[in-house]
């Protein structure tokens, strides 16, 4: 994704969520600014974690606490606070957020400034998908944890799980017939390679790693062994 | 002293927060701790009908946020117990009356005070649940055995994650041992298995339940009740005893496989 711009404020992805540095000027400006931009974007931001860097600006725990709610109500969780001014570092501190962070970039949402990656676009999630939860992504998705009933996974490429699929998935969504899903335990709610769905199972037999692929345009689910490894 | 916050909460509506909340601050009270329960569902209040104070309210939470009262003013005291207080929820505002830092900074006030304060949540995954966890130290999440109770707890648990104030526990209610015995209600095991996060209770269905929420007398005080006697044992386990997940009627074998379970989840 792009850095986003906005007179002054910039919005960027890193490891810990969104940064946001807001410019000069005087705070209910920057306040209001940081709210419309994110009301503009609302699924973009919905369910962020959120840090902003004030630079000098002295902000007081009523107005850092005034735009974590208004934040909030925009579903989007103020956490940390980065700030050179003492009095903001106090605010920000009484308040139970963070004042320091990561600034590590993280890979996903801001790849620009690095040369290009070898091999293809992946994530890694490495956590259990709870229900509501949707990851969509333009490449090969890995996650090593379970995607529970009423989460979803949607990706181009493939959806490797290292746990359980209970959930809904969605592999190849961009037309590519060779993509995959496999996961130790394949129980799934719903599962689409392009816009092939799955048909399941009358009876499950014993658990065991499986494997999902397109054959002459039906999905077919089997049990995965090593020769699967090679070959599309 | 400094009080340990801790709220009740679970994404559907009708599970039994109110119920819990309810119990779990007349058993604490009734160990000698001092409590006082927030009633977090703005516009929809009736954790006072369930301690039976419906009748005493004079002011509520909005009017101690927006300063119409003193604090000490909105905090009725149950005379069944030596220290049991209830701020009642206003019944004619809507949630925007709160605000996620308002609850932290009335929780700061009371913390002093208090051994434990337990907050009713709203249903809901919005403002008011927002409001409810933003002073929790910990969370707990009740579910019944059923399939769409199960799926909205499983959310919950992942945005009370994603606020930093998990993990949270899990109170399974309504647990009916003839339903599980025949097979037509979720395999409890399979409950946990799925939420992956701590059990701490376990309340059985149970008609004194009804019977005593009518009557504004929580259940707990029902020596003979044994959803009183879960919802005791919960607080118990909240105050860090450890009691054992048993059942006095369990044929279905149960809390034997829980138990195994339990221990060989290493906690
Ligand atoms: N263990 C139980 N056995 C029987 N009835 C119960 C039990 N727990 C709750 N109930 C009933 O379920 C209904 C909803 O409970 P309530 O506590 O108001 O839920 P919530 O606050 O989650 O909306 C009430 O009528 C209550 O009496
Ligand atoms: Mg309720």
């Amino acid at each position: 994704m792009d850095i986003t711009q906005m007179g002054e404020m910039q919005i960027k992805g890193i490891k810990d969520g969104l940064l946001a540095t807001l410019g000069e000027g005087d705070w209910s400006e920057l306040s209001f600014g940081l709210i419309e931009h994110i009301k503009a974007r609302a699924g973009f931001f919905q369910g962020a974690k959120l840090t902003i860097d004030v630079g000098e600006h002295a902000v007081h725990a009523s107005e850092l606490s005034t735009l974590r709610d208004r934040l909030s109500d925009h579903g989007v969780m103020l956490w940390a606070v980065l700030s050179n001014s003492p009095i903001t570092e106090n605010a920000t501190k009484l308040l139970g957020m963070a004042t320091k962070i990561s600034k590590k970039e993280s890979s996903v949402l801001d790849r620009k400034e690095k040369s290009t990656p070898v091999g293809e676009d992946a994530i890694l999630v490495e956590r259990t998908l709870r229900s509501g939860v949707v990851i969509n992504f333009r490449g090969h998705v890995t996650i090593v944890g379970d995607i529970n009933p009423g989460a979803e996974v949607i990706a181009a490429g493939n959806i490797v799980v290292w746990g359980k699929i209970r959930g809904v998935v969605h592999a190849g969504v961009e037309g590519n017939e060779h993509a995959i899903i496999c996961a130790m335990d394949m129980n799934p709610s719903q599962l689409r390679i392009t816009d092939v769905v799955a048909v399941s199972p009358e009876k499950r037999g014993k658990v065991q790693p499986e494997i999902a692929r397109i054959k002459d345009g039906k999905v077919v689910v089997e049990v995965w062994n090593s020769s699967h490894v090679r070959g599309k | 002293m400094s009080a340990s916050v801790s709220t009740i909460t679970s994404g559907k509506g009708g599970v039994g927060k109110t119920t819990t909340t309810a119990n779990l601050a007349v058993a604490l009270a009734g160990m000698g701790k001092k409590v006082v329960c927030i009633d977090g569902d703005i516009g929809l209040r009736n954790l006072d009908v369930v301690l039976g104070l419906e009748n005493r309210i004079v002011y509520d939470l909005v009017d101690v946020i927006e300063g119409r009262c003193r604090l000490r003013q909105a905090m009725i005291r149950d005379k069944r117990m030596p220290e049991l207080y209830l701020i009642p929820a206003a019944q004619t505002r809507d949630k925007s009356a709160v605000s996620p830092s308002d609850m932290v900074r009335l929780c700061d006030e009371l913390r002093e005070e208090m051994d434990w304060i337990l907050i009713d949540s709203p249903a809901g995954i919005e403002r008011g649940f927002r409001n409810a966890i933003a002073a929790a130290d910990s969370v707990l999440v009740v579910t019944n055995p059923e399939v769409s109770a199960v799926r909205d707890a499983d959310r919950i648990i992942g945005l009370i994650e994603a606020e930093e104030k998990g993990p949270a526990k899990i109170i399974l209610n309504r647990v009916n041992q003839n339903l599980v015995k025949r097979g037509d209600m979720l395999d409890v095991p399979d409950v946990l298995e799925l939420l992956a996060v701590e059990l701490i209770g376990i309340v059985p269905e149970d008609e004194a339940v009804t019977v005593s929420t009518n009557r504004g007398q929580p259940v707990v005080l029902d020596s003979h009740s044994k959803a009183g006697i879960a919802f005791s044992n919960i607080a118990r386990r909240m105050n860090g005893e450890d009691v054992p997940f048993v059942n006095m009627d369990d044929k279905s074998g149960l809390f034997d496989r829980l138990s195994r379970m339990l221990r060989t989840g290493g906690d």
